[in-house]
């Protein structure tokens, strides 16, 4: 067990964005990703798209979940991800949306560059298995 | 020996730079927020080629002040940062933050949740929030930290605040990365300060007594100011510890002693021991910012007392003696893990011990024989 053995974590953030109050499931997403041996960044309740990006970026998360209950996620999720492509984040970083999405408006994010939508109801293993099969690769 | 294109990875002890990297350290060093955050990445890794990075930055470190924020949890440390950070920008300076927080020994899973507490530096990039787990490592948790902080001093932060429990060794050594260190406590909690006598009391340059408008905090302010100047003499505070009240061994020493640190700078003790400095206690309420203005000046009379008596060179000549040793142990240790990897494994020699075929300081010697016979041949 030395100080020099190569120690990578998944690193996760999860967040709320916008005015949608209702953080229950962020909490419990944030429980099971860190018993799944991820390190996971909580960002609080309320946060602009801008605070989102800042924290994605000084963090290097591998994963960028974004928790939205209240409907805007057409007008949050598309700032969030301009800015992550701002600052050259983008690319390496696997943007999951999870949350009451509607069939038509899954399609539109994941076109944007969403890797997943996760509904109501899924199971968590389903959520953590799909974060380690598509993790991005680091140079 | 490998092939050449393997050399790095082969030997991660070697501090080469690939090309790849030296572009990272490239745009890091032009202010890319990306490449710092993907360097302290790495750093916290110990990915392959980490020590050629942090080798690169080392020349273009030193410029910063780097702070230390410990104590018990709860007692406000993220709320103070935050707004110690906002504080420092207000007056123009940019702020780096390495928060780090435990993982779970079982998983390695972490919450790190400091940065919710980051409210008043929203969406300002000058401040470069890091959280940082401990992952468990033993003793690397204070290198990668000290190594997070270089390349923060590296990228061009002018204050860089460490922000961790004070919960235990591991912990103590990460704040001492620092070079000034406030320890906070809450008020009411004779807990903490018992706490704080197993010791990070010997840590702290300022002690800061936070929530300082819930009850009790004029007597834990109280305790403090006496553990405080108890400490002033180092032989006196060693035996009698847990006594409530002694005997004071300077009956003159009333409320007038606070200033003594600028005061005797000239008298000092006698040697080339440089002139100390007694600890201050200050009060803060983090959640309104009083007091904020008073220990971001605490700070800097700290940083000014460390360069004037010449402190600081002590400071950082331990720090950096400290880090050699941790890497040489580790690497000698990762020589020896070969060797025993190399003779069966550690349960084999393990069993070959229990089944009295030898013992462990004649397998031990053994196995270091080899290592101290190419010391010993470059010595002559």
């Amino acid at each position: 067990m030395s100080a020099e053995q190569e120690t990578r974590a998944v690193r996760c953030l999860v967040a709320k964005v916008g005015l949608d109050g209702h953080d229950r499931g962020a909490h419990v997403i944030a429980r099971a990703f860190r018993d799944a041996g991820f390190e996971v960044v909580y960002s609080g309740l309320h946060r602009a798209p801008e605070e989102i990006v800042q924290a994605a970026v000084q963090e290097d998360v591998d994963v960028l979940g974004i928790s939205i209950l209240s409907g805007a996620h057409n007008t949050l999720v598309p700032k969030v991800i301009e800015g992550l492509k701002e600052y050259d984040a983008f690319e390496d970083t696997l943007v999951l949306v999870g949350g009451i999405i509607p069939d038509d408006d899954e399609d539109d994010l994941k076109e944007l560059g969403v890797a997943e939508v996760f509904g109501p109801g899924t199971p968590m293993e389903e959520t953590i298995e799909f974060i380690r099969n598509n993790l991005p690769e680091r140079a | 020996m490998g092939g050449t294109e393997r050399d790095a990875s082969a030997t991660p002890r070697s501090p080469e730079l690939s090309d790849g990297d030296a572009a990272l350290v490239e745009d890091l060093l032009a202010g890319s927020h990306r490449a710092l955050a993907r360097v302290i990445t790495r750093i916290e890794d110990r990915a392959a080629g980490y020590r050629g990075i942090v080798a690169a930055l080392h020349e273009h470190t030193g410029d910063a002040d780097v702070i230390g924020v410990t104590g018990a949890p709860g007692a406000g440390k993220s709320t103070l940062v935050d707004k110690l950070a906002a504080a420092y920008r207000e007056r123009g300076d940019t702020v780096g933050v390495v928060a780090v927080d435990p993982s779970s020994p079982y998983t390695g899973g972490a919450v790190l949740g400091d940065r919710i507490r980051m409210a008043s530096n929203v969406g300002d990039m000058d401040v470069f929030f890091r959280s940082m787990s401990a992952r468990g490592q033993l003793g690397g948790l204070s290198m990668a930290t000290a190594d997070a902080v270089k390349a923060l001093d590296a990228f061009g932060k002018d204050v860089v605040i460490i922000e961790t429990v004070g919960a235990g060794q591991n912990e103590v050594d990460v704040v001492r990365t620092a070079d000034t260190v406030a320890v906070l406590v809450q008020p009411g909690s004779g807990d903490d300060v018992q706490t704080l006598k197993a010791g990070i009391l010997e840590i702290g340059d300022v002690f800061v007594v936070n929530k300082a408008d819930m009850d009790g905090a004029e007597r834990t302010l109280a305790e403090l100011e006496e553990m405080v100047h108890r400490r002033e003499g180092p032989t006196k505070g060693l035996d009698g510890g847990h006594h409530g009240f002694e005997v004071p061994e300077h009956p003159d020493d009333g409320g007038e002693e606070r200033d003594s640190g600028d005061g005797d700078g000239g008298g000092g003790d006698d040697g080339d021991e440089p002139p100390e400095w007694t600890p201050e206690v200050l009060r803060t309420v983090a959640n309104t910012g009083e007091g904020v203005g008073e220990l971001i000046e605490t700070f800097d009379a700290h940083a000014t007392h460390l360069r004037e008596s010449g402190a600081i060179e002590a400071t950082k000549r331990r720090r950096y003696a400290e880090e050699i040793r941790t890497l040489i142990r580790s690497d000698v240790g990762a020589l020896a893990t070969a060797e025993i990897e190399r003779r069966g494994g550690i349960e084999a020699l393990a069993d070959s011990v229990r089944r009295r075929e030898t013992d462990p300081y004649s397998l031990a010697a053994e196995i270091v024989e080899p290592i101290a016979e190419c010391v010993d041949s470059d010595a002559t």
